[in-house]
């Protein structure tokens, strides 16, 4: 994530700019001249995003004076591959656009020699990175809709011509028809990229290690334990909920990008609340979360929730604040529906060190499920995405994970009557 | 709140949140804007509401009414009170794209086409709704309006009703299906108690100023008679006694003018069913998801029409497609799938594993996203049969459909676009709601005009070309007051009535 502070008065010029990018509101043109989105074949999405402290004066409640945020303009993305590569891909195909938008920055380069520098020395690691399904590359999604739809198509045909009742037939007829389409050229299948072996080998020491880490520190923890709760439990009950009706204008102007694909975006801004123990807090349970999304939610859900293409959590400014950016399917109203029902414990260890957040009990209880407050205090925290790119639109996760299984089905050939049954029943 | 208390309860509810009118099929609903601010206040103190208090031998009329934020502007009710309403009741159905775009009402559905409240600022005040039993209604109509009607109010429209008896105007029974209301609270929110689907609902998601689902007291206008002594007609607030509820007892009520075009609904179906007519009713059937009597396409204890079934031993929808209009409208979910049973089980559920079907835990719980429907029918009845031959008349026919809900956000908005609108419903592939869908591209250009109807064979049996057949016509949301609260609204200054313990 690349981030860097707008000048002093340029914020409506940049604002301008990014406009220019888009072909409704907030969605980028992928063909846009500035930064072609549709030129980056590992590219998922991405998003311009100007970060401004519209609840920065909230941490007033605890005696505290709000540190200053200058306007900032973030740019993220989710990559296959290596990040320093992107980037370096990014400078070469939009070096131009990028400058334009990042004049409008402090300290920004006026010379391309330059740009890949300055982008690295902006570049912010986030404290935890969400990903629906770990390694399956955007080369891979296209690959696959192009599979499922015309399998889809081409079945529909053959059910007109011999009916539906003998299910191994139409399974062989299918795949005649797609070798044929492959030897074409109308239809690839790339086999999946090897994982490069040093990626393998730290994922593996990550994995193993992190548990290990845990245990070593588990005895000074559970020592701990029953001071932790205690100042816990004191935190929560003084803790001032903030979380009032968003102003109508702005809920408006979030509402204005929404809902145009059927995946949406979201950015949320906010301050962590004041003291080590919150600060510490926010550290580990993003630290957790990081953990489990790595090595335990990397196929196609995340707990219960099965909507949420890329999410991360950046901690900011000298770990006062939190970003939360997130892409997901269907309408806000839903996905607050999942955060309240589904993972409102999940959210709750999280999001409850942030200033103003509705009353939690125990970290895990209350605070999501106080719906209405929880409703408003995303609301209030949100902040418009000025430009976003998804580079399928129209598809879901759930379709992702579903076109992977058509492809499992051709490329394992099932022979029980059963599977063969659920694998049309997939088309 | 006892159990004896009820009937008192019952006295400041209007009749349509507990009962349908459903013997009383004459119905005249008519927008009104409010001409005369004073003449209007008094008439309304006076008029004839209907309360849910039970009365024996059942009435012959009925009298119900409901006000927009702008009818309440007209009526001076303060800014300060409108302003503790939700953004939606206040904003209105058709005041931004954005709603609009969730609700799916746009190209032909659009606000800029409906024949009322589609344009800013032309958003009727009130609705008033007059039920009687056939025969009796210009009778009630005389009665009800009385002799100032005319000069306190402004009659903008009155909407075509027209009763067809139980069935709407494709010719299904409706007004089936409908959460029972939890009159005696026999059951709890507590999310740890409630895994399971229930068709009980708590009153506060009907009315406001009881908890909710979720144990709490959604959003309403709370007055302190302190700056406002004319509010202690109004009930204390359950959850802050020391302030007067404006919204206790009333309900939020969703209007919407749905024009049905019946003769090309059946001759779709009947061209997907090589014209014969068994399979034409079994293909519609699958759509709605009851057949036209009424028969759910699962089994049901009980009589042939209950309602007591859920579609959990259907998971991929082959005896109910999954994108049937009755799935979509209530996935009757329960806030955790089938298979939990103990402590154990439900923590693995929590934590995402343990999925008996991938597509297990798409859809919402539906608890939290019913309505009790209260519409009616207009145009006149053609049947099947005869709608599709050709040159069968497209008239204006349809259903002035009406819901009322406690949080028009989470229950209405929420069931119209995450569940009928929703091209990606519980993993159905680009298709919307087959009687409701607005069949709209999507960005990419996908079209969703498809109705999958899942096979046990295998295959997916996939209609195509799915044309439109509902269009909006108009809508609005309304606020349908409790009594004291109409009162209130209508300038009473005394206290008559014993206030509510
Ligand atoms: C012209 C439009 C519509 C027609 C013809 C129609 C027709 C029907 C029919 C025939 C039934 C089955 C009978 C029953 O269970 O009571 C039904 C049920 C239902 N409809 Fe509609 N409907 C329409 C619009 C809507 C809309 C706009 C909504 C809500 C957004 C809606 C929500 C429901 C619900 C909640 C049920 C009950 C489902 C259940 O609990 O099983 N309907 N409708």
């Amino acid at each position: 994530m690349i981030l860097a502070a707008v000048e002093e008065g340029r914020l409506e010029p940049l604002d301008a700019v990014l406009k220019t990018m888009n072909r409704a509101a907030g969605m980028a043109d992928p063909a846009n001249s500035l930064v072609p989105f549709d030129q980056f074949d590992r590219l998922h999405v991405a998003r311009f995003v100007i970060l401004e402290a519209n609840t920065g004066s909230d941490i007033k409640a605890y005696g505290v004076t709000p540190f200053r945020w200058p306007a900032t303009l973030v740019f993220l993305g989710d990559c296959d591959g290596s990040a320093d590569s992107f980037l370096a891909e990014l400078v070469v195909r939009s070096g131009a656009g990028l400058r334009q938008i990042f004049s409008h920055c402090e300290g920004a380069p006026l010379d391309q020699d330059d740009l890949l520098d300055w982008l690295k020395q902006h570049n912010k690691k986030p404290a935890a990175n969400y990903i629906n399904w770990i390694g399956r590359t955007v080369v891979q999604v296209r690959e696959e809709v192009a599979l499922q739809k015309a399998l889809s198509a081409h079945l529909r045909k053959l059910v007109d011509e011999i009916g539906a009742e003998d299910t191994r037939a139409l399974r062989q007829r299918l795949l005649s028809y797609l070798e044929f389409e492959k030897q074409n050229g109308r239809i690839t299948l790339t086999p999946a990229p090897r994982t490069p072996p040093g990626w393998y080998i730290r994922n593996l020491l990550h994995k193993f290690g992190v548990p290990l880490l845990l245990l070593v520190i588990s005895p000074a923890l559970l020592l701990a334990a029953p001071f932790l709760a205690l100042r816990l439990r004191m935190l929560e009950r003084s803790d001032p909920e903030i979380a009032p009706r968003p102003d109508r204008k702005s809920v408006y102007a979030l509402a204005e990008l929404e809902d145009h694909d059927i995946t949406n975006q979201f950015s949320a801004f906010g301050d962590i609340k004041p003291g080590l123990f919150r600060r510490c807090a926010v550290l580990f349970f993003l630290w957790l979360l990081d953990y489990a999304a790595r090595h335990i939610y990397k196929r196609g859900y995340l707990t219960r929730v099965q909507t949420i293409h890329f999410a991360r959590w950046v901690i900011l400014d000298d770990r006062r604040r939190l970003f939360f950016a997130s892409n997901y399917d269907g309408s806000l109203e839903a996905y607050m529906d999942d955060f309240i029902n589904k993972v409102g414990w999940g959210l709750n260890l999280v999001f409850s060190n942030g200033v103003g957040y509705p009353l939690t009990r125990w970290l895990i209880k209350d605070g999501a499920g106080r719906e209405q407050e929880f409703k408003y205090y995303l609301r209030r925290h949100q902040l418009p995405t000025q430009v976003w790119y998804k580079a399928y639109p129209g598809k879901t996760a759930f379709e992702l994970g579903r076109n992977s299984r058509i492809r499992y089905g051709v490329e394992n050939r099932p022979d029980n009557d059963r599977e063969i049954r659920e694998w049309l029943g997939l088309l | 709140m006892a159990g004896s208390s009820m009937n008192m309860v019952f006295d400041d509810i209007q009749g349509l949140a507990r009962y349908a009118h459903g013997k009383l099929s004459a119905t005249s609903f008519l927008l009104l804007d409010v001409a005369d601010a004073t003449a209007a206040r008094a008439w309304l103190l006076s008029a004839p509401v209907t309360t849910a208090v039970p009365v024996s031998p059942l009435p012959e009329t009925a009298l119900q009414v409901a006000f927009t934020a702008a009818g309440l502007r007209a009526l001076d009710v303060d800014d300060a009170i409108i302003e503790g309403f939700s953004d939606e009741f206040i904003v209105g159905i058709a005041a931004d794209q954005s709603r609009s775009r969730r609700l799916g009402d746009t190209e032909g559905s659009a606000p800029g086409n409906w024949a009322w409240g589609g344009q800013a600022g032309d958003v009727p005040h009130l609705l008033l709704m007059l039920y009687a039993i056939p025969g009796k209604l210009d009778h009630w109509q005389t009665t009800v309006q009385g002799t100032d009607f005319e000069q306190a109010f402004r009659l903008r429209q009155e909407l075509p009703t027209h009763s067809l008896g139980a069935i709407e105007p494709f010719g299904f029974v409706d007004g089936i299906s409908q959460p029972d209301i939890d009159w005696e609270h026999k059951q709890t929110t507590n999310l740890h108690e409630r895994d399971r689907y229930a068709n009980l609902l708590v009153p506060g998601e009907v009315l406001l100023g009881y908890p909710n689902e979720y144990g709490r007291y959604t959003e309403r206008p709370l007055i302190d008679p302190v700056d406002d002594p004319r509010a202690s007609i109004l009930p204390a607030a359950e959850d802050d006694p020391g302030v007067r509820d404006f919204g206790r007892n009333g309900s939020y009520l969703v209007l919407r003018q749905l024009h049905q075009e019946v003769p090309k609904f059946w001759q779709f179906v009947d061209r997907e069913a090589g014209s014969d007519a068994l399979e034409r009713d079994r293909l519609a059937s699958l759509m709605v998801g009851r057949q036209r009597d009424g028969t759910p396409l699962i089994p049901s204890s009980g009589d042939p029409v209950s309602n007591r079934f859920t579609f959990e031993h259907d998971p991929d929808g082959h005896q109910c497609p999954v994108g049937a209009h009755i799935r979509r409208s209530n996935p009757r979910n329960g806030d955790f799938p089938p298979g939990v049973t103990g402590l154990v089980s439900r923590l693995i559920r929590i934590l995402g594993f343990g999925r008996n079907h991938p597509r297990e835990d798409l859809v919402a719980s539906t608890r939290f996203h019913r309505i009790l429907r209260r519409g009616r029918t207009y145009g006149s009845l053609l049947t099947p049969e005869d709608a599709v031959k050709p040159g069968a008349p497209e008239e204006d026919r349809g259903l002035q459909f009406i819901c009322l809900v406690a949080n028009i956000s989470r229950q209405f908005e929420f069931v119209q676009n995450a569940w009928s609108m929703n091209t990606k419903f519980a993993g159905v592939h680009d298709e919307s709601d087959p009687l409701l869908g607005d069949r709209k591209p999507l960005v990419d250009g996908s079209a969703t005009d498809g109705f999958a109807i899942p096979r046990e064979e295998g295959p997916v049996h996939c209609l195509h070309g799915l044309p439109r057949f509902v269009t909006v016509r108009g809508g609005a949301y309304f606020f349908m007051p409790g009594i004291q609260a109409l009162h209130y609204i209508a300038g009473q200054e005394s206290v008559q009535r014993g206030a509510e313990a």
